[in-house]
């Protein structure tokens, strides 16, 4: 029971933490220039950014949770167990973001999903 | 260089940091937290004193670092690249882990885990094939 409410937590925390992180960095603008000078206003612009740290809020609950599983359960379980957020990353971009995912973009996610349950089970 | 060429080429040359600090910080918790020890007193002192023995142990603050690292190039790759490019193209990071420990560590990596890592390269490869933004 635990361990779900754990996984859970991981996998929700990462996809809404992702998504509005992404949504806060769309907001910002499409970086140009990697000179220091301009990744650190980037940065700079990103910390001032209310949706930044929501998203860093849901990430922080997603990595806490994720610490207290790898106390009782192996990186080996762990982190391949976590594949689900593909499909819920997936679901959260295309109505949250409004990405527009063709089906060769969704063929490749759900491969890549399919791929980590399989390394996953090999654990 | 058409724009949309260099925006993919952009956006394949910060999948690589994603790749390799996600795979180095999450290996790195692993074996931090594994000294720290199993969640077994859930009281406030006994959850405390975990708090405190995970925060002062060395490879803890090594995957905490390496996983900064890993949002920073994600934020950045973020600000152009769609969420459902970035997301499944970085899972390349299970076939990297699998291939050092299989090549570097000398472990044994069974048949089910590189059918795994097959089907995730598929993935990836057919993930990249789709422009990294639709906002064109």
């Amino acid at each position: 029971m635990r361990t779900a409410l754990c996984l859970s937590l991981v996998v929700l925390g990462t996809t809404g933490g992702e998504v509005t992180v992404t949504h806060a960095m769309k907001k910002i603008g499409e970086v140009r220039s990697f000179a220091v000078r301009s990744l650190l206003s980037f940065l700079r612009r990103a910390l001032r950014e209310g949706w930044f740290w929501a998203g860093i809020g849901l990430l922080a609950l997603s990595f806490f949770s994720l610490l207290a599983l790898l106390s009782w359960k192996d990186v080996s379980f762990v982190i391949p167990a976590t594949a689900a957020s593909y499909v819920t990353g997936a679901v959260g971009a295309r109505l949250l973001l409004g990405e527009r995912l063709t089906p060769l973009r969704w063929a490749g996610i759900l491969l890549v999903t399919l791929g980590v349950a399989l390394v996953s089970l090999s654990g | 260089m058409t724009s949309a060429t260099s925006l993919q080429w952009k956006t394949y040359a910060l999948l690589a940091p994603i790749v390799l600090f996600a795979s180095t910080g999450n290996v790195l918790l692993g074996k931090g937290m594994k000294q720290v020890g199993e969640v077994q007193d859930w009281s406030p002192s006994g959850l405390g004193g975990l708090f405190v023995k995970t925060f002062i142990n060395g490879w803890v603050w090594l995957g905490i670092g390496s996983l900064l690292l890993f949002l920073v190039s994600f934020m950045v790759v973020l600000s152009w690249a769609d969420y459902s490019f970035v997301m499944p193209a970085s899972a390349a990071s299970y076939a990297v882990a699998t291939l050092m420990s299989h090549w570097l560590l000398g472990e044994l990596v069974t048949t089910l885990r590189w059918v795994g890592v097959a089907f995730i390269c598929l993935g990836v490869a057919l993930v990249t094939r789709t422009p990294s933004s639709s906002r064109g």
